[in-house]
């Protein structure tokens, strides 16, 4: 298929409300440049698929304004925004065959046969669906109708595609093998593509940048790898991947770092990410793969820790431990084939480095 | 799969062929799900089977003349009507004898007034006779002494009718209901002034289709709203659909008299309004129209509730991605929701259009002499002319027609694309 540039999305203070009592998308700003993998990813009901919705133009904005190309669309109705759509459960139509289905966006555009004819192999083709142009969708896998209703929402070359969860229906191994699949179609094709999902992994693996939604709000705009570093608050440190929380008081602060006391009196040094003022409550976010059991004096942390569980899990181990009277604490020992050492019930040294422990607001 | 391949039978353990063993278990089943539904089964084959099976059957059942004039019937067999000459004295002889024992059983005039189906007159021809048999003098010759007691007895038609029916089946019930008889040369049609059977069967079929499509085209937005509006709202109009459902069927034809009628609330309005003169107003009823405004009215709900309950599946993301893929608001409806709807169009148009076919109240009420159905004559043989074989005759066309129509159906439409919900 033609490379397609990419469009420009900006949603400029953007609020939604179904019932005029709650705000369901509150304050939204959000830039996407041309080309770009946006997911906003966040738990169910966080609002995104309403974003998606008012993009598309099936819910009109509350308040504010959202402009495509620098365009503004709110009174742009859907068929005429040119926005390509993967729907969760595909929606592909069952009356119509597979070609049919993709030739339907070009129809109405009142394309001529021969080159409708054209473009639809070739989408089948970028899908690797060639020969199942005349199956109905019924006929088809779970995988295989996916890949036909990403393929129906390029064929007509759409500058902007949305997905919406559109891999939630899949197995586990299919909706990986899919999510590299849609990830080199957008590097090829050169569209903008916005994504949502609930699923933090296919957000880390696909995206450019990843919006995480929680209660109508954008908690953290940042790249992936940021995300999962330096999480700007605790929801953000919880949502993306796994993470050990340790609650205390700021007892003092010395520029980006500060000294946090646990409710057992227990001293930590965090790095200082988001409290204000010593006094603050506040959590410690701490990846469970960071922590230490070879323990040296010049760490930043260090503290005695009960072994509560061990877990076998083949390439590594997870040790649930007790630190400062949480005894949800978890360890990943990497399994490097020495005989396992620790026992439940002993008591060892850990330890990690202030960078890695992040003091973050309070709440959660 | 194999047991075919290698030649071998496979067997159960203790030696039994597997295909037998499989058959037993599988009847026993069969038994058991049988033994479930007996009740219904015989209730049904009782109440409802076997009336219409023996309704069907009176349609050619005829053993009447053979039972009364048994000496009759048998004596007529070798009388050729086309000769144009009355049959001889034997004929008239085992009449006689005949007469005199359906006299004494009094049987006659049953006799009479069934084959004055056939040809008028013979039902007082018998009775006439009858009176006279007493008196008629048991050494012969009959001939005369008849043709003295009724003049039509010299008819060779009257004797064509006694042979006609002698047999004890009769197509003559079926003839009748296509409009046609058997005259001298063979089945022929009647004269055009007394055909009425095919007009009505013609008329039933067209105002039934007329009384479907109305129905499909007022349900089909309606189907709609029911399917697209919020749950409360939706339930809302949906009580309104049913509200016929809970008043009585004659009461609802009534309320159509009341409002169609010359002197009814429309013509008034009309008039008021002056749209409509004072002498000119509008004939609404006792009349095809009536029957179509009465009978849309009241088969509606047949055709929204199955569109609805089609409509109901199809989810509107359907509709939102072909507007996603750049389709106007016509088109997604068009090439997208509507397809999908047909099921229902379908289910709706069999229902009400079978429903309407065999239609009887409310034409009877409002339909007057040209609004009303084949299923108005039909009663009127049941229960005014007691002519019992040709409202079944008459019947047994009426369910070949549907059944034909609903093959055809299938043929273009396809019935399992016919979905309730
Ligand atoms: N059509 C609607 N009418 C009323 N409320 C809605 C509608 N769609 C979504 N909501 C509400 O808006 C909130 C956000 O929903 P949604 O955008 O679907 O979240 P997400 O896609 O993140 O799961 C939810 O609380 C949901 O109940
Ligand atoms: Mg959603």
């Amino acid at each position: 298929m033609a490379n397609t540039r990419g469009a420009a999305v900006k949603y400029d203070s953007v609020q939604k409300s179904y019932d005029g009592e709650t705000l369901v998308v509150k304050n939204l700003n959000l830039d996407i440049p041309p080309g770009e993998f946006l997911t906003m990813l966040g738990p169910s009901g966080s609002g995104k698929t309403t974003c998606l919705m008012m993009l598309a133009g099936f819910e009109p904005a509350t308040h504010g304004e959202i402009y495509l190309n620098d365009r503004p669309i709110n009174n742009v109705p859907p068929h005429k925004r040119g926005i390509g759509m993967v729907f969760q459960n595909y929606a592909l139509f069952p009356h119509m065959t597979v070609a049919e289905n993709l030739a339907f966006p070009l129809q109405v555009r009142n394309m001529n046969k021969a080159e409708q004819e054209e473009k639809v192999q070739r989408a089948l083709e970028m899908v690797e669906l060639g020969a199942f142009g005349n199956r109905r969708p019924a006929q088809l896998s779970g995988g295989q109708q996916q890949r036909v209703a990403v393929a129906r929402a390029l064929v007509f070359n759409p500058e902007l595609v949305l997905m919406d969860e559109p891999l939630g229906a899949l197995d586990k191994q299919l909706r990986e093998q899919m999510q590299y699949e849609i990830k080199h179609i957008h590097e090829s094709l050169g569209v903008t593509v916005v994504y949502v999902t609930h699923d933090q992994t296919e957000a880390l693996t696909m995206s450019d940048r990843v919006a995480v939604f929680n209660d109508g709000i954008i908690q953290q705009l940042s790249t992936p790898d940021d995300l999962y570093e330096d999480p700007q608050n605790s929801f953000v440190a919880q949502f993306i991947g796994e993470n050990n929380k340790l609650s205390g008081k700021v007892i003092d602060i010395q520029g980006e770092e500060c000294l946090v006391e646990l409710g057992d009196g227990t001293q930590l040094k965090a790095d200082r990410v988001n409290v204000s003022a010593v006094g603050d409550q506040t959590t410690l976010s701490l990846r469970p793969e960071r922590v230490e059991f070879d323990t040296h004096d010049s760490m930043d942390n260090l503290v005695n820790a009960r072994v509560e569980e061990l877990i076998y899990l083949g390439d590594h181990i997870r040790v649930r431990m007790n630190v400062a009277g949480n005894d949800e604490f978890i360890v990943k020992v990497r399994n490097r084939g020495e005989k396992r050492t620790l026992n439940v019930g002993d008591t060892v040294p850990l330890g990690w480095a202030l960078n890695d422990c992040k003091a973050l607001d309070a709440v959660v | 799969m194999s047991d075919t391949t290698d030649g071998q039978v496979l067997t159960t353990q203790d030696g039994k062929p597997l295909k037998a063993a499989l058959a037993k278990a599988l009847r026993r089943e069969k038994l058991r799900a049988l033994l479930l539904i007996a009740p219904l089964l015989i209730f049904v084959l009782i109440t409802f089977v076997a009336p219409i099976a023996d309704m069907l059957f009176r349609s050619v059942e005829n053993g009447i003349v053979a039972e009364t004039l048994p000496k009759t019937a048998f004596a007529l067999r070798e009388w050729d009507p086309g000769s144009g000459n009355v049959p001889d004295e034997e004929v008239f002889a085992a009449l006689y004898g005949d007469m005199v024992v359906a006299v004494g059983e009094k049987k006659h005039t049953r006799l009479g007034s069934r084959l004055n189906y056939e040809q008028s007159g013979i039902s007082s021809l018998f009775r006439k006779t009858g009176r006279r048999i007493k008196r008629m003098d048991e050494a012969g010759p009959f001939t005369e002494q008849f043709l003295d007691a009724d003049k039509k007895w010299g008819d060779v038609s009257t004797w064509q009718v006694l042979k006609q029916f002698s047999p004890k089946y009769t197509d003559g019930y079926f003839l009748n209901a296509f409009d046609a008889k058997r005259g001298i040369d063979g089945i022929e049609m009647k004269p055009a002034d007394e055909r009425i059977y095919m007009l009505l069967f013609g008329r039933t079929l067209f105002l039934s289709i007329v009384i479907t499509l109305a129905c499909l085209v007022l349900g089909y937005p309606i189907a709609f709203l029911l399917a697209a509006l919020p749950l409360r709202t939706s339930n809302l109009l949906m009580i309104l659909v049913l509200l016929p459902f809970w008043t009585s069927l004659l009461v609802r034809t009534s309320a159509w008299k009341v409002l169609l009628q010359q002197q009814g609330v429309i013509n008034d309005f009309l008039v008021w309004t002056g749209l409509v003169s004072e002498a000119g107003r509008l004939v609404m009823i006792n009349n095809q129209t009536g029957t179509i405004i009465a009978m849309t009215h009241i088969l509606l709900p047949f055709m929204i509730l199955p569109l609805y309950s089609v409509m109901k599946t199809i989810s509107p993301t359907y509709v939102r991605a072909a507007k996603s893929l750049g389709a106007n608001d016509w088109t997604a409806f068009w090439r997208v929701y509507f397809p999908q709807s047909v099921p229902g169009i379908g289910a709706g148009a069999v229902l009400a259009f079978i429903l309407s076919i065999g239609y009887y109240i409310t034409p009877e009420l409002v339909g007057g002499t040209s609004g009303i159905f084949i299923s108005n004559r039909i009663a009127y043989h049941i229960s005014s002319s007691l002519n019992w074989g040709l409202a079944a005759s008459l019947g047994t066309l009426l369910l070949v027609a549907v059944l034909v129509l609903f093959v055809v159906y299938d043929r273009i439409v396809g019935i399992d694309n016919v979905k309730l919900g």
